[in-house]
């Protein structure tokens, strides 16, 4: 098992530098860099300033050398200088990874608080009302747009009903640490955690159906009900442990993905996360808070999926490796 | 006499299929007794399977309607709880399915599958249990019985998942045991060994088995009592020996004679023409292998084919027995007659 712990870890590190090669590659190839980003229209400065401060941050280089510095310092954690905010892009990012990682984790297990109770209701009593009605529910939801939700959700919950607050993570007049704080935490992401969750558990609930309805035909749940199994019982010790089994499995990509996916959310609910600065920086062209983010989500998927295979290795038998 | 352990009273099994209902077992009377093997034997689709898991009641009891009596000690199965059934299902009857790759849960060990009957069947502590399906195992021929007990299915072979799932069906002592195919999906090698088994476990058991079959060797090796099935409906019931030596109806001469065999090394092996119509299409009035045996004329076959003892204790349905021929048969007759004149 730590073997393959291990090997599963060794086999990260060539995908995170091909990650990053790709990442950088493709930031460079972007028109425009973090100069003209930032004067872009500036009638005082003039071509010769603004080849003074390319030469300044090094943006003249070849690519790679450019490459090698970038990573160089990544490694320890120093990302550099985002030219528009004037402060380390590692406090930057610092400063909101929590609120991100709140909503995505919130996101998370509103996800499964929904999809599997729906899923198991539908899955087990097929084609009844509520089967029909959770079915009808998938289909809606799956054809709204995130953001055309949200945006209905912040209007009603927030301007017409007044419940939760527009946006922002937290009261800015309220001192952390107080139960206050933790309160009006609650309240600005409650809107957020519940558009994202009530469209994103579609796929978990169809899937979860899916998968209950193709178990129970199995030949081993006939073997469960030969045995005197009551149903209900059929239903817990045996298709259950099976379906869930793979939703177990993708808690790892579920969690990231949430975390790397949070742009519209983050943007419509001006949540300070992580999402909101990604949009912010790449319409500024702070080069490297963007390439940073992309790096950051990029490897939160890569530990994702290891997450997952760790996660399903523990849980299924039949891939355990000794 | 020996005591009657199950009696099927005109068992009627129909599917729902787009709205209507059609009958896969069509009218099954049978009785098995104690320490008796009862073969159930037809081609695929005639009902065999369908048979077995309606006595178990283990069709989705939505799309399906059970009709008559499946009776089992003092009670009609078809009518107790659901609750009561369970109290049945895995004690006194067990049941062994047909592919071993599939019957057993993935996720679970072994041993606790094994032990789930003993859970619902028997007041027993977790150690007794477990000492009880040690001794299982190794009944059912698992010498490293303390390993398999804590492995999982996907570790074992075929023949060994088999032996796990006969097990299972032998957890609680039934009285009867259901093997639905037990041997199809297994090697030849295999099906040999697993057929042994379950000889040897019912000369000491004193089980009645049900034993459905397309395979008539293990029809001649395992089988006390033989029940040809066709369409839904028995067509003929005979002692094994009887049927084996005195073939009655088409049905059965017909799949006697489409086996292989020494003897006839140089004819050409019989093939019974078509296919067992589906239940949606297949014609319930007259004698349902009438269509598969076009050469008998119309007036040969009964108009509601009953079924007739034609020897002591031997059954068989319609009168179209009595005049039957293979085509083969006759052709080589004129054949004969054609190269001598």
């Amino acid at each position: 098992m730590l073997k393959f712990i291990l090997r599963r870890t060794l086999i990260m590190i060539p995908q995170l530098i091909l990650l990053s090669l790709v990442i950088f590659v493709l930031a460079k190839a972007m028109p425009g860099d973090a100069v003209t980003g930032a004067f872009m229209g500036n009638p005082d400065a003039t071509p010769e300033q603004i080849e003074k401060i390319r030469e300044k941050f090094g943006l003249n280089d070849p690519w790679y050398v450019q490459y090698g510095r970038w990573i160089g310092k990544a490694v320890k954690g120093d990302f550099g200088q985002s030219y528009t905010h004037q402060q380390p892009v590692t406090t930057l990012i610092a400063g909101r990874v929590e609120n991100t990682v709140l909503l995505s984790l919130f996101t998370a297990i509103m996800i499964y608080l929904i999809a599997i109770p729906l899923g198991i209701v539908a899955g087990r009593w097929t084609d009844s009302w509520a089967d029909k009605l959770i079915v009808t529910y998938n289909y809606v939801a799956f054809a709204t747009p995130l953001f055309v939700f949200a945006l209905l959700m912040l209007f009603i919950f927030a301007f017409l009903l007044g419940w939760f607050p527009y946006g922002g993570s937290v009261d800015i007049r309220i001192e952390s640490g107080t139960w206050d704080y933790v309160v009006s935490r609650a309240k600005h992401l409650f809107l957020p955690v519940m558009s994202a969750a009530i469209i994103g558990t579609v796929g978990t609930i169809q899937y979860l159906r899916n998968d209950i309805i193709d178990q129970k035909n199995k030949d081993y749940v006939k073997t469960a009900r030969s045995k005197g199994v009551p149903e209900g019982r059929v239903y817990t010790r045996h298709i259950l442990r099976n379906s869930l089994l793979p939703i177990a499995a993708f808690l790892g990509y579920e969690i990231t993905g949430l975390i790397s996916g949070s742009v519209f959310i983050e943007t419509i609910f001006s949540y300070q996360g992580l999402g909101q600065l990604f949009i912010q920086s790449i319409g500024l062209r702070d080069f490297t808070v963007v390439t940073a983010l992309v790096l950051i989500s990029g490897t939160a998927v890569v530990v994702g999926t290891m997450l997952s295979d760790i996660i399903l290795s523990i849980v299924d038998p039949r891939i355990r490796i000794e | 006499m020996k005591k009657p352990v199950l009696e099927i009273k005109d068992l009627r099994t129909s599917f729902n299929i787009k709205g209507e209902y059609y009958a896969a077992v069509d009218g099954v009377t049978l009785t098995v007794h104690e320490n008796e093997v009862v073969a159930i034997v037809g081609e695929s689709g005639c009902g065999k399977s369908a048979l077995a898991l309606s006595i178990m009641g283990l069709h989705d009891r939505k799309n399906t309607k059970l009709d008559g009596q499946v009776n089992f000690g003092d009670e009609n199965l078809l009518t107790v709880s659901r609750s009561r059934l369970n109290k049945v299902r895995g004690k006194d009857i067990g049941m062994i399915f047909q592919d071993p790759m599939t019957a057993l849960n993935p996720l679970a060990t072994v041993g606790r599958q094994i032990e789930e009957p003993m859970d619902y069947h028997m007041k027993l502590s977790a150690s007794e249990k477990k000492k009880r399906t040690l001794e299982l195992l190794r009944r059912v021929g698992i010498k490293n019985e303390q390993r398999v007990y804590e492995q999982y299915p996907h570790e074992l072979s075929g023949g060994m998942r088999q032996r796990v799932v006969i097990a299972i069906a032998l957890a609680c002592d039934p009285l009867l045991l259901l093997a639905d195919e037990p041997t199809t999906a297994l090697d030849v090698t295999i099906q040999a060994q697993i057929l042994d088994l379950m000889k040897e476990l019912q000369n000491q058991m004193k089980t009645g088995i049900i034993l459905i079959t397309h395979d008539l060797g293990v029809v001649a090796e395992m089988a006390d009592r033989v029940v040809v099935m066709y369409a839904g409906e028995v067509v003929e019931i005979a002692e094994v020996k009887e049927l084996f030596e005195n073939p009655l109806h088409p049905y059965t001469r017909s799949l006697l004679n489409s086996i292989p065999s020494n003897m006839q090394a140089k004819q050409k092996l019989h093939v019974i023409e078509g296919i067992v119509p589906s239940i949606q299409n297949l014609d319930r009035e007259g004698c349902r292998f009438a269509p598969r045996v076009d050469w008998i004329p119309e007036e040969d076959h009964e108009k509601n084919p009953e079924m007739h003892e034609a020897a002591p204790n031997h059954f068989v349905r319609c009168t179209c027995y009595k005049t039957f021929y293979f085509p083969e048969d006759r052709v080589g007759e004129n054949e004969y007659v054609a190269t001598n004149s």
